[in-house]
């Protein structure tokens, strides 16, 4: 923690993820790297990052998976004691995995996130959506964070695994433990094995029991090259749903309303013009892109006059790219008709995000359920939203009033 | 004006961004990753929309011929 004490001097040379103000708001931070001398910054915090924040740049390191690895991709080194005991070979398949094995681990979970396929949650989502509304709707305030976005995800993933809802607060908790306190090293590890401990019950419960065609059970059930995937496969894929679509989608829905409560016209526009609705997805998530994820150098490389060595930790600021004027006209604006953007808000290259369909549907029908029913609404004092930063950016506590 | 879509599809990752721009010229296989609906000719009242189809693609795997 100590490292979050000192304060920065030089954000080109001394930048502090988990600062309070950046954690709160980083972009005026990733504007002044990517507008000064060195547009990577690097700092000694939490042992040594590099930070790219151009376009190009970020967009280049992902593509460049032989020299930057996702041998390890959040945004802190791992703690201590992650790699001792039985659980150390379960990672977050295709996350974590670098080619050969992230071909067959990708490739084996793509068809249940294809837009035809995620289509059957749209329904449910929207039952859920409105559930979460009739539980408030009469008091004329909620939190939008905590009463609602952060309520949609976890039930979503629980459904397609076949996990029972009553879960969800030991999910919310483990995944924000895992993601969100990463500073706290205790909880990171006790939250990664409880995630662990829990697929190994449900693992074990469906091997006693067979059940009907859920998600775990086919993923126990799939055979590469004639031999059934090894369990660390299982557990992985199943830690990697929670940690990667759970937390990052309720930040995006989140961000989207707190933009809403303060944008009356992008309200009226949407009402108005609801053919409107992929392309404002797709400005949103570029503008609010909630996730950053890191690379490992594989071996020592200049990359654009930087001297990286093997072993650094590189930060793709997929958020700060997202902004960049060289890629974007008027980056800071929300146009929610804007015609090019290439936005990598679900990262670039091999590794790019495969819940990407499933994610976008829960951001419309989530935002489209919220203002039909609640069309008018503003946050009852901006200064006391909370946020979440680091690896996952995104409101925590946003009280609004209709 | 003839137009015709070209897709890599080994530089493609399934971002979906063309089938948001252009739904009637590009879709998605059983990986979600693209598949082009019309391999000749595109009607010209679909040019527009082809355009921003390879003007949002992240992975710049989309070329127009014209
Ligand atoms: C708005 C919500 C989301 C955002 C912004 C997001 C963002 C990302 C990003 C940036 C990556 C790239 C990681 C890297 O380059 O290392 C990624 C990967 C991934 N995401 Fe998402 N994600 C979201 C929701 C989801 C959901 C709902 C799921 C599924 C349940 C999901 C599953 C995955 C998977 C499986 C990968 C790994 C793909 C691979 O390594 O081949 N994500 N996501
Ligand atoms: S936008 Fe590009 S990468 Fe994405 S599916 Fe379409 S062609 Fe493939």
């Amino acid at each position: 923690m100590t490292d979050t004490q000192k304060p920065v001097t030089d954000i080109t040379t001394d930048y502090d993820i988990f600062a309070p103000d950046f954690v709160k708001n980083p972009y005026p931070g990733y504007t002044e790297i990517r507008e000064s001398q060195c547009p990577i910054a690097h700092t000694e915090r939490y042992e040594g990052s590099w930070l790219p924040t151009r376009y190009d740049d970020v967009v280049a390191i992902a593509q460049e998976y032989e020299t930057f690895t996702s041998r390890q991709i959040l945004v802190m080194p791992p703690a201590a004691g992650r790699s001792e005991g039985p659980y150390a070979a379960v990672g977050a398949p295709p996350i974590t995995s670098d080619p050969p094995d992230h071909h067959w681990h990708r490739r084996l979970i793509l068809p249940v996130f294809a837009p035809q396929a995620v289509a059957q949650y749209e329904p449910g989502t929207r039952d859920l959506c409105n559930a979460l509304i009739d539980e408030f709707i009469d008091k004329g305030v909620a939190d939008a964070a905590s009463d609602y976005a952060q309520h949609i995800p976890v039930r979503v993933i629980s459904k397609m695994l076949g996990v029972p809802l009553t879960m969800e607060d030991e999910f919310t908790d483990w995944v924000r433990g895992a993601l969100e306190n990463i500073t706290d090293a205790e909880r990171r590890i006790k939250s990664f094995r409880s995630i662990v401990e829990y697929f190994i019950g449900e693992v074990q419960s469906r091997a006693a029991n067979p059940r009907e065609d859920d998600f775990i059970t086919q993923l126990m059930n799939t055979e590469v090259e004639g031999k059934k995937v090894p369990i660390e496969y299982v557990l992985g894929v199943c830690n990697l749903m929670l940690v990667a679509g759970i937390d990052t989608t309720w930040s995006a829905i989140g961000s989207c309303l707190w933009h809403m409560a303060q944008h009356p016209e992008h309200r009226k526009q949407l009402r108005e013009n609801p053919d409107l609705w992929p392309t404002a997805v797709e400005e949103l998530l570029r503008v609010y892109a909630p996730v950053t994820m890191a690379r490992i150098v594989d071996h020592d490389i200049e990359f654009q006059g930087c001297p990286m060595k093997a072993g650094d930790r590189v930060l793709m600021a997929f958020p700060a790219a997202n902004r960049d004027p060289r890629q974007f006209e008027n980056p800071d604006e929300v146009i929610l008709d804007r015609q090019n953007n290439r936005h990598v808000a679900f990262g670039s290259g091999i590794h790019r995000c495969a819940g990407s369909n499933l994610a976008r549907l829960e951001l419309r029908v989530a935002l489209q359920t919220w203002l039909e029913r609640i069309p008018e609404f503003e946050l009852i004092d901006p200064s006391s939203v909370t946020w979440a930063g680091g690896q996952v950016h995104g409101p925590r506590k946003c009280m609004v009033k209709f | 004006m003839n137009m015709k879509v070209l897709l890599d599809y080994d530089s493609c990752h399934g971002h979906q961004m063309c089938a948001i721009a252009a739904p009637d010229v590009f879709g998605s296989d059983e990986i979600g990753n693209a598949k082009v609906l019309i391999t000749g000719e595109i009607p010209v009242e679909l040019h527009t929309k082809v355009r921003r189809a390879e003007s949002n693609c992240p992975e710049r795997a989309i070329t127009i011929i014209e």
